[in-house]
C-alpha cells in the first residue's frame, strides 16, 4: 500500500506538490491563529516551514534543491521554480491601482538604483575586509549580495572560480531568506503600509523572492507593487555588476 | 477560466520575450524586467476589455492565479538550498546581514513620512486600496 501511495505520488509531482503545500498551510493558519492570536500572519510562518523544511531536506539527501531531492517531492520544484512564480507574480497585477504606479515611477526607480549600489558595495567591503584584492572576485562577491541571480551571471561573464560563484549564491540566497523572515517582523519600523512604500522597498530589497515572499506576509495587497520594482532588479544588477561596477572595483585595487 | 488565463499567458509570454530581447540588446546574458513589462501588459488588457464591458470572464482567469501565489512561494521556499547557504561561511552571512540592514534603513529613511500601521485602517476603509 505504502508503495502504491509513493507511486502515483511520484508520478504525478505537481498534484503532490500542491497536496503538500497545502497541508503546511493548514498547519501554518493553525499555528498562526492558536499560538500568536493571528498576529503573526500565517503566510510568513509557512514560508518560514518551508525554509526549516527545505533545510532538513538538504542535510538529508546532500542534493540542492531542498525538499525537492526526494523523489516523490520532485513536483515542488516544478510548483516552487521561475515559472509558476513569476505567472503567478504577473497575474496579482490585477490588482494594481495604475493611479499608484505613477505617483511613485520617479522614487521606485531611484530605490532600484540606490538598491543595486548599497548591496554591491556591502558585499565587496566585506569581502575586502575577509583578505580578498582580486577585482574578479570581489565583484562576483558583491553582485551576490545584489540577487543571488546577479551573482553568478556577473561571476561567469568574469570568469570566477566555481566556489567563489556559491560563495557568491550563497550571500545572495541568504539576503532573500533574510527578506522573506524579516520583513512581516520589521514592517512597521519601515513603514510599508502604502502601494509607494511598497514599491521603495522592491526597489531597495532587491531580491524578487524575499521582496514577494516578506510583503505576501505582512499585507497581500502590497505585492505586485513591490513586485513591479523588484523585477527589474536582476536586469539591472546583471547588467551594471560586470561592467560599470567591475572597472571601478579593478581601478580601485590597482 | 480559461480565457483569463490564456490572456495572463499571452501578457506573460510576450512580456518575457521583451525582457530577452532588451537583455540581447543590451549584450547581457539576463531577462531585464519581463515580468515586470508582461505585468504592465496585463494592466493593458485589463483597461481594453473593462471598456468593452468584457472583464468578467477575465477576472475568475486572473485572479485564481494571484491567489496560488503565496502558495507557489511556499514552493519556492521548500526547494532552496538552505543547507548550503547557511554552511557557506561567515562572508556570505555577513555580506547579507550588512545589506538587509543598510537597506532596511533606507527604506525607513524614505519612507519616513509614510503612515504607520495604524493608519492603513482608516486608509482601506476609505476604499484607497
Amino acid at each position: 500500500m505504502t508503495d502504491l501511495l509513493v507511486k502515483v505520488a511520484t508520478q504525478n509531482g505537481l498534484i503532490t506538490a500542491f497536496t503538500v503545500v497545502g497541508l503546511i498551510t493548514v498547519v501554518a493558519s493553525t499555528l498562526s491563529a492558536r499560538l500568536t492570536a493571528g498576529r503573526v500572519h500565517a503566510s510568513a510562518i509557512a514560508i518560514v516551514i518551508g525554509l526549516v523544511l527545505a533545510y532538513v531536506g538538504g542535510r538529508l539527501t546532500g542534493g540542492s534543491k531542498g525538499v525537492a531531492d526526494w523523489t516523490m517531492l520532485g513536483g515542488i520544484s516544478l510548483m516552487g521554480g521561475a515559472m509558476l512564480r513569476d505567472f503567478t507574480i504577473v497575474a496579482t497585477a490585477f490588482e494594481v491601482d495604475p493611479r499608484h504606479l505613477r505617483e511613485a515611477g520617479v522614487l521606485g526607480a531611484v530605490s532600484l538604483l540606490l538598491g543595486t549600489i548599497v548591496p554591491f558595495v556591502v558585499g565587496v567591503v566585506v569581502a575586502r575586509c575577509f583578505g580578498y584584492t582580486d577585482p574578479v572576485i570581489l565583484t562576483t562577491i558583491g553582485a551576490g549580495a545584489v540577487t543571488y541571480i546577479v551573482g553568478p551571471v556577473t561571476g561567469a561573464a568574469l570568469g570566477a572560480s566555481s566556489d567563489i560563484l556559491a560563495l557568491s549564491v550563497s550571500a545572495g540566497l541568504l539576503k532573500a531568506i533574510l527578506v522573506m523572515v524579516g520583513t512581516p517582523l520589521a514592517a512597521r519600523a519601515l513603514h510599508l503600509t502604502t502601494p509607494r512604500s511598497a514599491m521603495v522597498f522592491g526597489g531597495l530589497a532587491g531580491t524578487v523572492s524575499g521582496v514577494t515572499a516578506g510583503l505576501a506576509a505582512t499585507d497581500r495587497r502590497l505585492v505586485p507593487y513591490g513586485a513591479l520594482v523588484a523585477t527589474f532588479h536582476t536586469g539591472i544588477g546583471c547588467l551594471i555588476c560586470p561592467s560599470v561596477f567591475f572597472l571601478i572595483v579593478r581601478a580601485w585595487m590597482s | 477560466m480559461i480565457y483569463g488565463t490564456a490572456v495572463l499567458a499571452a501578457c506573460y509570454l510576450v512580456g518575457l520575450a521583451l525582457g530577452e530581447w532588451l537583455g540581447t540588446w543590451m549584450g547581457i546574458q539576463a531577462n531585464v524586467g519581463g515580468v515586470g513589462l508582461a505585468m504592465l501588459l496585463l494592466l493593458i488588457a485589463r483597461w481594453f476589455s473593462r471598456r468593452q464591458n468584457a472583464d468578467k470572464p477575465l477576472l475568475s482567469g486572473v485572479t485564481f492565479w494571484g491567489g496560488m501565489y503565496i502558495p507557489v512561494v511556499v514552493a519556492t521556499a521548500l526547494q532552496l538550498d538552505v543547507h548550503k547557504a547557511l554552511g557557506a561561511g561567515f562572508i556570505a552571512l555577513i555580506a547579507a546581514v550588512v545589506t538587509v540592514l543598510a537597506c532596511g534603513l533606507l527604506v525607513r529613511w524614505i519612507n519616513r513620512h509614510e503612515p504607520t500601521i495604524a493608519s492603513i485602517v482608516s486608509e482601506g476603509s476609505d476604499g484607497h486600496d
